[in-house]
């Protein structure tokens, strides 16, 4: 009974952030260094609250606009892994340290696996 | 722990309609558009939250700390490691509404690990795979999806040794 406020506001709060977060807008932040861009994919699939159908189909997008495929594969991994609007849900129910260690630990694995992917995928030819 | 977790609950969702009370003041469009969203994805989570719900009168049900202990506590070991990937692999839904079980389930005995190894697999998304495929290759998915399940692994092994007290938080 303890989790239905939490998941309540969850919701909530997840449909008040789909909605105040312009994805349009997305676009125009990426193309000036390419490793700014893999931390601005990083960052922006860690506040995304979205469903990852709605990832893919950003990051599908951003990669035939011409940013990196490590950028796009960023933004993939932690829009998945990450979850900043779920922090607060995250930490009543499993420990706000646990919840900020995984979310940190989440963010900077994205990063790796996003940098290990391309390098495999240009192994592999 | 129980009241505080209890406390901090409301007190969440208190915050949460604070700032749905101020976005009405400054954009009533927006609030509306917003909690029409909200109303959409209730009904899009309700059935996974029954599911959790049944899962969690099972698992108070039927396991037993010991059993728990045994699957998916310290010395599960490689089994604990697979049930833990599958179990994320297989989960359905939003991540938040798993999270009630997961502390119940290390409540009972399961090894911080695996539950952040839960949490990770879920990245792997099985019915989303062949989209993944379409939008960036079938190699690109198959290099993604295998590099996850390593990483859910890397992850529940790093969360266990940076949280030294892992049954006490």
């Amino acid at each position: 009974m303890h989790m239905l406020p939490i998941l309540l506001g969850m919701l909530l709060l997840t449909s008040l952030a789909l909605t105040l977060l312009p994805r349009e807008g997305l676009r125009a932040l990426f193309g000036r260094y390419e490793s700014l861009d893999v931390l601005l994919g990083a960052v922006i699939g860690s506040v995304a609250a979205g469903h990852p159908l709605a990832g893919y189909i950003l990051g599908g997008e951003l990669l035939a606009d011409g940013v990196s495929l490590i950028a796009v594969t960023a933004l993939i991994v932690t829009w998945v892994t990450v979850g900043i609007v779920q922090l607060p849900a995250e930490a009543l129910l499993l420990g706000r340290r646990f919840a900020l260690t995984r979310n940190l630990l989440c963010f900077i694995s994205a990063i790796a696996i996003a940098y290990l992917t391309v390098g495999v995928l240009r192994l592999l030819g | 722990m129980q009241g505080k977790r209890k406390l901090g609950g409301w007190l969440f969702l208190g915050l949460v309609l604070a700032a749905y009370g101020a976005t009405v003041l400054i954009d009533p469009g927006l609030a509306r558009a917003a909690f029409a969203d909200f109303l959409a994805m209730f009904g899009k989570v309700l059935p996974v939250l029954v599911l959790v719900f049944v899962l969690m009168f099972l698992v108070e049900l039927l396991l037993s700390p010991e059993r728990v202990e045994s699957w998916l506590g310290r010395r599960s070991g490689l089994r604990g490691w697979l049930l833990a990937l599958a179990a994320g692999v297989l989960s359905t839904g939003p991540v938040y509404t798993w999270y009630a079980l997961l502390a119940e389930l290390r409540a009972k005995g399961m090894r911080t690990a695996l539950v952040a190894v839960v949490l990770y697999a879920r990245a792997i998304k099985l019915p989303l795979l062949p989209l993944l495929a379409h939008y960036f290759s079938l190699r690109y998915m198959l290099v993604l999806s295998l590099l996850i399940a390593v990483f859910s692994v890397v992850n529940g092994v790093l969360m266990e040794r940076l949280l030294r007290q892992p049954q006490t938080e």
